[in-house]
């Protein structure tokens, strides 16, 4: 018999319209700002920003440039996904940026970035940024805000754990989430899926970067059990020497995590000694991995990438090795792991957990050195966690995420669940303000905050969902940022502002560490681009077979040639285009009619190449597509493209040479 | 399957009046109010007549939960509930809630108790999302207050802390309610 819902729904439904009529109480989503805040973040037209926010691009790829305090968007940086703006990734130039051992990558999820430091303070030289999917590192010029550098990370998967960097910029850092067959040749990577517990392990690679060049290399890796990486910092100070990360899945579960990764009460921090694994490869220790993983670095020379194949390198297997890796036990899948700016203390994030575990170096270094274990997971020793700990902190909030600091003794964390950001004592682990955010807040960042020497000031919010919070735009709304004036003793927001793509972790830095060394142009004289083309007398177009190699030039107003004909269809077309202007933001571009590929822009003194194949008979017009001067609208032409069997001869020019 | 289908139905046709009640969106007039000091809200706030219900609203458009939802708004968590989660909650019904001793959800209810209240509350919240086939006997989950409870199946039924049943879940937007007939007690 099925129940007839009718006369109980009635009366239930008179029930429910008395229960909500006494808690319809409307409240509203604004934020009571105290009076001024609007000037704390207005940066009046004209004057510039007090620093640079390098925020990370999530699914996007690529990373993007704020300004603080005003929260205004300067760019976007290509790195890990092709972008039809500015031809990254499209042009002859910079495709091999995006090529891996498997072939080109349009795409991938950028989350992490690191800024480079010299004794634990930021330099202002170089941004690092990780690549999640197919794992890559990035090296972006903060002269030029180019992406100079990708090296793939082999025997990884999940590069999540990424880049984080030491005090002196020795190495940054690549930690699998995703733990898998290793697939160094001769491992066999074709295993079945339930053998997750014999067969997958996870890595931990140390990336060197040269001092003066900033140039990476795969240093060594570290064999670790196939728990997923999470995130990670740098000792510095007396714990310089130390790498920590945290992770979980130490039920080393392969179908749903949400479940089965959730079981134990404590995942890990791992610590790393790597002074110790230097020892180690000196030694000889070392076994070699052959993997090939390529890696691309723009000669700005020649202003194209040149790319190399790696073709082995060195891990360690900590199972072997003692000394080099010991586990903490940290509460419930820690995220966070961070590092205070003394180096002292390192703080563990458990987002399912109620509390927040901080642990001492001083104590973490007597631990191991009197044995203290609790036991060993998978051969690696487990320090005693009551021997390691500084203290808790009690009941923070909940899903506490990301933690930095200020420089003045206090943290701020990041807690997902109850939407807030709060301060507390590093010292006395007491509470001592919170905040909300109103969104689910994800990273979070102080002005310098990773580092020894806080910039302080600002403490900006990463937030993962903001309904309501912005006009809405259909289904998918921006994802924000959220400034606090940290100055005081109380957190005072000051403004939301929105993001492109998805921001996870970013860095903040005073502009005069970056800005008075910009770049404003590339000198034509130093152009050695092999296609470059230095002065309009040298322009043409020659035919190599059934290739054509068009010489051209750009500067206000024209292109030149700007009349070509001699294209048969079925040609490779190089469009070799050098912008002649020796000018500060005048950069031109360049697009062809049924050109099948993105635009290219050309940085003043700088030569870049668009491939065309051209399908069908006819004048393809192309033209300047970045607007440069009061005679941008003129500046076009046309190729002329004939059948694949006609004998029509190469002819180019402009003006009196055009073809008539 | 019949005391489930109930409250389906129950909750199904409180949200439509919880809507029209309730979810109207914050005019520039209301926002000048927040200035004045009305009620500063969080993601609860969030001004959204289509989507699913969230966990707070499936509460409360439940007859059955008026107890457990007046003690979630004592606790403020009605914001944290709103969050994307996921959460499984244990909601125990006002029968469940009279089952205490007299007095007890009165004292709880009090200003003054608030963080005890929340850290009941708490207690019967996970994050992350279980349903009930996902349950397995003498499993030990962690909850948002910290504390741990402790699952076993007897007769075809989840039952936590040797106390409380689970009779009827509902799915929300942000996770999922199982409707319990008794209160967790965290461990002191």
């Amino acid at each position: 018999m099925k129940p007839n819902p009718r006369p109980a729904a009635t009366v239930l439904l008179a029930l429910a319209a008395a229960v909500l009529a006494t808690s319809c109480k409307p409240k509203s989503i604004i934020q009571k700002v105290e009076s001024g805040t609007a000037e704390k973040v207005y940066v009046a037209p004209g004057r510039k920003d007090e620093m640079y926010n390098f925020v990370s691009g999530g699914f996007s790829g690529n990373v993007a440039v704020y300004g603080l305090p005003s929260g205004r968007l300067f760019r976007q940086i290509p790195v890990f996904s092709a972008h039809t703006e500015s031809g990254w990734g499209y042009s002859e130039e910079t495709k091999a940026m995006l090529e891996t051992s498997q072939g080109y990558e349009p795409w991938d999820d950028q989350h992490h970035l690191a800024l480079s430091q010299t004794k634990g303070e930021h330099d202002g030289r170089w941004v690092f940024a990780n690549a999640n999917n197919t794992p890559r590192v990035a090296r972006i010029s903060t002269e030029t805000f180019r992406t100079e550098e990708i090296l793939e990370v082999p025997n990884s998967s999940g590069n999540h754990s990424s880049p984080f960097i030491t005090e002196n910029s020795e190495y940054i850092v690549a930690g699998t989430r995703f733990a898998y067959p290793l697939d160094d040749e001769g491992a066999n990577p074709d295993v079945p899926i339930s053998s997750f517990k014999e067969n997958f392990k996870s890595v931990f690679s140390m990336i060197s970067v040269a001092p003066e060049t900033g140039r990476m290399k795969v240093a060594f890796q570290i064999i670790v059990p196939g728990i997923d990486m999470d995130l990670a910092r740098a000792g510095k100070g007396k714990s310089h020497g130390w790498m920590f990360f945290s992770c979980y899945n130490s039920e080393l579960a392969h179908t749903l995590l949400e479940v089965n990764a959730s079981q134990k009460d404590k995942d890990f921090i791992g610590a790393i000694n790597w002074k110790k694994c230097e020892e180690y490869i000196k030694a000889g220790k070392g076994r070699k991995s052959r993997n090939k993983h390529l890696h691309h670095v723009w000669n700005e020379e020649i202003q194209t990438t040149e790319s190399t194949v790696e073709e082995e390198v060195v891990m360690l297997d900590p199972a072997e090795l003692p000394g080099i890796l010991y586990f903490m036990p940290c509460p419930k899948s820690p995220h966070g792991c961070d590092t205070d700016p003394t180096g002292s203390y390192i703080v563990g994030s458990g987002k399912l957990a109620a509390l927040i575990p901080v642990f001492s170096f001083d104590k973490i270094q007597a631990t191991i050195a009197a044995k203290d274990y609790e036991g060993d997971f998978h051969g690696i020793p487990v320090l005693k966690y009551e021997s390691v700990l500084h203290g808790e902190v009690k009941k923070p909030g909940l899903g506490p995420l990301h933690t930095e600091f200020d420089g003045k003794g206090f943290a701020y964390t990041s807690m997902f669940v109850t939407s807030e950001i709060v301060k507390w004592n590093i010292e006395t682990l007491q509470v001592v303000d919170r905040s909300p955010t109103f969104y689910s807040v994800g990273h979070m960042t102080i002005a310098g905050g990773s580092t020894a020497k806080p910039h302080g000031k600002y403490a900006i919010a990463y937030n993962k969902i903001t309904k309501d919070r912005y006009l809405p735009t259909g289904p998918e709304l921006t994802q924000s940022a959220q400034l606090y004036d940290i100055s005081g003793d109380k957190i005072k927001l000051l403004l939301d502002f929105p993001t492109v793509g998805e921001p996870h972790y970013a860095e903040a830095i005073p502009a005069d560490l970056i800005a008075p060394r910009s770049r404003k142009i590339y000198k034509l004289e130093e152009n050695k681009h092999p296609h470059a083309t230095k002065s309009e007398k040298d322009v043409k177009v020659l035919r190599e077979g059934n290739v054509v190699h068009v010489y051209m030039t750009a500067i206000r107003s024209h292109l030149a040639p700007d009349n070509i004909e001699g294209i048969k269809v079925g040609d490779e077309v190089y469009f070799h285009v050098t912008n002649l202007e020796q000018d500060w933001d005048v950069p031109h571009g360049f697009a062809i009619k049924g050109g099948r590929t993105s635009e290219l822009l050309i940085m003043p003194g700088e030569t870049v190449t668009l491939k065309w194949t051209p399908k069908r008979v006819g004048i393809s017009p192309f033209y300047c597509t970045d607007f440069c001067s009061a005679l941008h609208q003129e500046m076009q032409g046309y190729a002329r493209v004939s059948p694949a069997d006609s004998d029509v001869p190469i002819r180019y020019g402009i003006g009196d040479t055009a073809p008539k | 399957m019949k005391t489930k289908t109930i409250i389906h139905l129950v909750i199904g046709s409180a949200a439509v009046l919880l809507l029209g009640q309730c979810n109207k969106p914050v005019s520039d007039a209301a926002a000048s109010d927040s200035a004045d000091g009305a009620a500063l809200g969080g993601q609860s706030a969030v001004s959204d007549d289509v989507s699913q219900k969230d966990i707070v609203k499936v509460a409360g458009g439940s007859p059955a939960h008026t107890t457990l939802v007046a003690a979630v708004k004592a606790a403020e968590l009605v914001d944290v509930l709103s969050n994307a989660g996921p959460f499984t909650v244990f909601a125990p019904t006002n029968e469940a809630f009279d089952k205490l001793p007299k007095g007890t959800v009165e004292t709880l209810l009090k200003p003054e108790n608030k963080d005890k209240l929340a850290d009941i509350l708490q207690y019967h919240v996970l994050i992350g999302g279980y349903p009930e086939d996902k349950f397995t006997d003498g499993r030990t989950i962690g909850t948002a207050s910290g504390g741990s409870v402790k699952i076993s199946l007897k007769d075809g039924k989840v039952i936590i802390n040797d106390s409380a049943a689970i009779i009827g879940t509902v799915t929300a937007s942000n996770g999922l309610v199982h409707v319990v007939d008794a209160v967790l007690l965290p461990p002191q």
